[in-house]
């Protein structure tokens, strides 16, 4: 599959000696929905706006569908559809003007049709004569989506696209996106919501520090970074972990119900069959088990609080 | 070229103004009235004719240029800044334009805006005293520099601000005195030698005696330099432009 977006020993050093970006490379590839995720000022937005033009590198390249980023500004802006975290819109225009005048922008000629198809698609049709001041925030951030579908990008930046919306809204706009990949559209998403990464996203990328650290297919993210647990509901309770179990990772719980057992799913042997015969041969009986995994949130937690 | 976004930017601005009627057509005409009234029918009355034209005539030049003057900066400083005020600007700063598309569309806009506005002025003054308009082409000419050029430094302006203060600031101490002491209701000559010297360091004087030679074919300093003095002004503000785009002075980060 070939790069849409290739970014190449990228860095940003604001005025005033901040650190933004420290040579970050990162290929997108073409009809993905690539989740960048990292904490507050790991560098989301400044590699974002970069891309878009907003802001100047101070060093390193970035291509998009093989065109530099400042050489060919032209063609890379007019593949490129961004909506950005904040809400700035045009308070006193009516959702279809700035919709149109955002067309018109990229350059493309007017289309009443595609217009009308993307302020259906979010839901904002029967909106489209109100002004944006009389609109609730939620419906803002559809109108911020439909002005940069409006101009039909290759390439698609949602920076926090669900910050501030209810759930329904959400789970729409979960939708909007899937859509918009199964057309063809690469979206990259940044996002606090893990669990928006997690049941969105193909690939995630993880930033901290100005510094990519991690990017991996998702799932293999969370089957290689992921921990197992088996829990084990014991029929009478412990005073203590039995000196037949302190071969394996077992934890008791405090009032010594549950034992609870870590272990890799990447290992040859689990050791579940040897703890199983363990706690037979100790006489420890359970009356229920049950296994989980940790989540995205949970991977990504531990890889941010790693030292820089 | 992108002539879309030139074409965009441009009715953008357009509909805008005319959402703003009142505000950016009623109340600059209405001004003007007001100084007709003032100076050329209550005060003009007493004073004689001043280079073989009555005195409400003679203003008229000068009252045009100053109405697009400050209108040029306000419309033009006003419809950049706001977008980085509110930040729409993002959109604009993301999109494949140049510079050049950038500035046609907005500044294009504001002075279409003034030139709609002195011509409107010009047809208010008729109702109030007889106007002869000797070259109407050079006003024409003079009326659309003039307009670009200011709309240039609003423009200019709009960006530079990093608030609103400094928006009014700039056309309240410094344009509006320059233009008052630029000889809109009175003719250089008319002041001491010393005074006249000093005035011509005033650039507004150029601009307003172009115009009025226009009118009457009589003027403060040749038309030739008055011309030369516009469309310099008009350079080195596009000059200007070109770097803020350039260098992404306050615009890009």
């Amino acid at each position: 599959m070939s790069s849409i977006l290739s970014v190449r020993q990228l860095g940003k050093t604001y005025a005033g000696g901040v650190v933004a970006l420290k040579d970050v490379d990162l290929e997108i590839e073409r009809g993905e929905i690539f989740g960048l995720l990292g904490p507050n000022g790991a560098g989301k937005t400044t590699l974002i706006n970069i891309v878009c033009g907003m802001v100047n590198p101070t060093y390193g390249t970035a291509l998009v569908d093989g065109h530099d980023i400042v050489r060919d500004f032209r063609k890379t802006r007019s593949i490129i559809g961004l909506v950005p975290q904040e809400l700035p819109v045009e308070t006193f225009e009516t959702v279809w003007k700035t919709a149109s005048f955002s067309r018109g922008l990229f350059g493309k000629p007017p289309n009443p049709e595609h217009v009308e198809k993307v302020l259906r698609s979010l839901s904002l049709w029967d909106k489209r004569d109100a002004r944006i001041i009389e609109l609730s925030g939620g419906m803002k951030r559809r109108v911020l989506i439909a002005k940069a579908l409006s101009h039909e990008p290759e390439l698609l930046f949602l920076d926090e696209p669900t910050a501030g919306v209810d759930v329904e809204l959400r789970q729409d706009m979960w939708n909007v996106v899937r859509e918009l990949r199964e057309s063809g559209v690469t979206v990259i998403l940044t996002t606090h919501y893990i669990e928006e990464a997690e049941e969105m996203a193909d690939r995630v990328g993880v930033i901290n520090h100005g510094e990519i650290i991690l990017v991996q297919d998702k799932n293999t993210l969370m089957r290689e970074l992921g921990k197992k647990e088996l829990t084990l509901h014991l029929s009478e309770p412990l005073p203590g972990v039995p000196p037949g179990l302190d071969g394996y990772r077992v934890v008791l719980s405090d009032d010594g119900s549950e034992l609870t057992y870590h272990y890799d799913t990447k290992e040859e042997h689990t050791g579940i069959t040897a703890l199983l015969a363990s706690l037979q041969a100790e006489g420890i009986r359970f009356n229920d088990l049950n296994t989980s995994q940790s989540s995205l949130e949970e991977i990504f937690v531990d890889l941010v609080k790693r030292p820089a | 070229m992108n002539f879309q976004a030139i074409k965009s930017i441009y009715k953008y601005e357009m509909a805008r103004m005319f959402r703003t009627a009142v505000q950016s057509i009623v109340a600059p005409v209405l001004s003007t009235s007001l100084y007709f009234v003032i100076f050329g029918a209550a005060i003009g009355s007493r004073i004689t004719e001043i280079d073989g034209v009555s005195y409400g005539a003679f203003i008229v030049p000068g009252l045009i240029m100053l109405s697009i003057m400050t209108e040029s900066i306000s419309n033009s400083s006003f419809a950049i800044y706001f977008p980085r005020f509110t930040g729409t600007i993002f959109e604009v700063l993301s999109a494949p334009v140049s510079w050049v598309e950038v500035m046609i569309g907005y500044v294009g806009a504001a002075a279409t805006k003034s030139v709609l506005i002195g011509s409107i002025i010009f047809i208010t003054a008729n109702f109030f005293v007889d106007i002869d308009l000797a070259y109407p082409l050079v006003a024409l000419l003079f009326l659309v520099l003039t307009s670009i050029a200011f709309c240039l430094f609003g423009f200019i302006l709009g960006i530079w601000a990093d608030g609103w203060e400094k928006l009014t600031i700039v056309p309240i101490l410094v344009i509006m005195p320059l233009t008052f002491l630029g000889g809109t209701f009175y003719s250089i000559s008319m002041l001491p030698e010393t005074w006249q010297t000093i005035s011509l360091f005033n650039p507004v004087v150029y601009l307003i005696s172009g115009m009025r030679w226009s009118f009457y074919e009589n003027a403060d300093v040749s038309v030739a330099l008055s011309l030369g003095m516009t469309i310099s002004f008009l350079l080195a503000c596009l000059f200007v432009v070109r770097w803020i785009f350039t260098t992404g002075y306050r615009l890009r980060t």
